[in-house]
């Protein structure tokens, strides 16, 4: 105790750095407990902000009735706060999409996998531009789809990407035909 | 820099005071006897400018959080409400929204006039890291804050930019629900993004000890871009720098005041009065003005992810500028070639501003596209380039030397 500071420090500098000592080993486990610790402090921390339990709940499959929907009409509804778009495809409309050079497209994807087998007059898709998240506007666009005000991406009838920034097709939601004029979302 | 404080007070209480808490020499150091170079002209203001505003948004900011709703049934309301009912809500409102304008007006004319006289340059890199990074937190805090009137505007601006991170391949729609707290933007988006407004300003006024301590460890630069060699290059910053700051601070308050007054809402838009309504995109949804060339560089590129890392980076190449800069002169004042180039990116930087409010169609994506050819060019082939090829005009001797002329 009577020595200087100086030399009280070599002291110890000496020997933790001659060998391995138990005093090592237990700043190292103390350490590692330490940050083990202070990773899982952050597991609530950063699970917190996913969707809670009710916003999670609210999100659970919704039926759609097709009856009242025209020929040619675009309807929208929402599920878990997505914009759904169901689409009664007219004769044409489907040929179109139909007749397209699959390979010629951006995201290739023929018609038939992205509706149901037999009810090829109803396109089900999540009314979301794949680019940036805008609604796109259906009945717009050169290809009889629609079009996405925010970055100009154009889709076809079948909800393809023609051109514009979106990468990608409009995403289909979960969903199976409950009856012939019924479907059920997620 | 000197700067050591002769703070001896006479009050017996202070005297105590300061034995224990040096704070009065503190400030006295900092800001009263701290020198300034001798020749420094009015774009160094604006230093003292932004903390100003940062005190005016803090002190705006909290008042309205007394009287506003962070919930989607209510938050646009609670707005209309501010406007309407509270007492002087009106002008405590306009303050705070024409402040974040005025703030972003500010920290641009900061940012091009340390870009101009080589501010980032060695001894003070940190200090310029330091100020991209009060830059990077500023525009997260702006953009939340506009989230939060719940307008369409704000909820198609909270759309648009968190879909920047879907961009990010594999994980990136996991990080977007992850923001969003649910399936799009909604009240939980809005929720975080209250509670995120109000802590950020705290984190910049943070940083910005930081970046005034490291101002005060490398000493001002000035437009000789030279260092003060004695004391005939400085002088005291109280009062000469303290009464021009304030000088500049009032002019400064006049144009703000104008907006506040007479144009409220000339920098913001008409359908941000009309309340969020999730199934409807408005027609043409543009930012606030001061993202706009960030957001005329994200469209130009024609790929979503592309696109995403050029707004990234565009942000991120600010912070590698005293390694990109290879000249050893300071100011632009004595590179005749790099004041053009200089000039050339102000110009591309407001183009691309008026280009970012445009519809992205036919010549403006062209002109964006060149626009943001030259943004890059001018950080990654110019500023480089230059230290090697330019010939720079001789530097004066000494501060004292350029204000009052060689004497004969």
């Amino acid at each position: 105790m009577n020595k200087p500071p100086e030399e009280r420090a070599k002291d110890v500098t000496t020997v933790s750095s001659a060998e391995h000592t138990r005093r090592d080993f237990l700043y190292i486990a103390t350490g590692a407990v330490g940050a083990v610790g202070a990773a899982a402090v952050l597991v609530p921390l950063i699970a917190q902000m996913n969707p809670d339990a009710s916003t999670i709940a609210a999100g659970a499959p919704i039926d759609v009735d097709l009856a009242p929907i025209a020929d040619g009409q675009i309807i929208k509804v929402f599920w878990r706060s997505k914009p759904i778009f169901i689409f009664h495809r007219t004769k044409k409309e489907v040929e179109e999409a139909e007749k397209v050079n699959v390979a010629s497209l951006p995201d290739p994807e023929p018609d038939s996998a992205r509706v149901k087998q037999g009810h090829d007059q109803w396109l089900v898709v999540i009314g979301i531009c794949t680019h940036l998240g805008c609604i796109p506007l259906a009945h717009q666009g050169e290809y009889g789809g629609w079009f996405c005000p925010c970055h100009g991406s154009v889709y076809d009838t079948s909800g393809r990407i023609r051109s514009g920034p979106a990468p990608k097709n409009l995403a289909l939601p979960p969903y199976k035909f409950v009856s012939d004029t019924k479907i059920q979302i997620g | 820099m000197s700067g050591h404080s002769t703070y001896q007070p006479q009050n017996k209480f202070l005297q105590w005071f300061e034995k224990r808490l040096p704070l009065g020499g503190l400030i006295h150091s900092s800001f009263v006897a701290y020198p300034t170079p001798r020749n420094l002209n009015y774009l160094w203001t604006f230093g003292g400018i932004l903390a100003f505003m940062l005190g005016v948004q803090i002190v705006t900011g909290v008042v309205l959080a007394m009287h506003y709703t962070p919930h989607v049934d209510f938050a646009f309301k609670s707005v209309e409400g501010i406007m309407r009912d509270v007492n002087y809500g009106w002008l405590l409102r306009y303050l705070h929204a024409n402040g974040a304008s005025m703030f972003f007006l500010a920290v641009y004319i900061h940012m091009f006039r340390g870009i101009y006289y080589g501010s980032y340059k060695e001894p003070r890199e940190v200090l310029w890291i330091l100020g991209v990074i009060i830059y990077f937190l500023m525009m997260a805090t702006g953009f939340m804050g506009y989230v939060l009137v719940w307008g369409q505007m704000s909820f198609w601006a909270a759309t648009v930019i968190t879909n920047l991170f879907s961009a990010i391949p594999g994980v990136g729609d996991a990080i977007v629900t992850w923001l969003w707290g649910g399936y799009a933007v909604g009240n939980p988006t809005l929720n975080r993004f209250y509670s995120l407004h109000y802590l950020l300003p705290f984190v910049i006024a943070g940083v910005v000890v930081l970046h005034v301590w490291a101002l005060h460890v490398a000493g001002q630069n000035n437009p000789t871009g030279i260092e003060p060699k004695s004391d005939k290059d400085t002088v005291a910053f109280t009062p000469y720098a303290t009464v021009k700051d304030s000088f500049f601070m009032v002019v400064f308050c006049i144009v703000y005041a104008w907006f506040v007054f007479y144009i409220p809402n000339f920098l913001g838009h008409a359908d941000n009065y009309i309340p969020a309504n999730p199934a409807v995109t408005p027609t043409h949804i543009v930012p606030e003005w001061y993202y706009l060339p960030f957001y005329a560089i994200l469209r130009a590129i024609p790929d979503k992810l592309l696109g995403v890392i050029a707004l990234g980076a565009s942000i991120l190449i600010l912070a590698f500028l005293p390694w990109l800069d290879t000249s050893k002169v300071r100011s632009a004042r004595y590179r005749p070639l790099f004041k053009q180039f200089f000039w050339l990116f102000v110009i591309v930087c407001i183009g691309l501003g008026w280009l970012g409010a445009k519809p992205p169609e036919g010549i403006y994506v062209i002109l964006a596209r060149i626009f943001t050819v030259y943004y890059f060019a001018f950080f990654l082939i110019v500023m480089p380039l230059l230290g090697i090829f330019e010939k720079t005009k001789p530097l004066p001797n000494s501060i004292s030397e350029s204000v009052l002329g060689v004497k004969a």
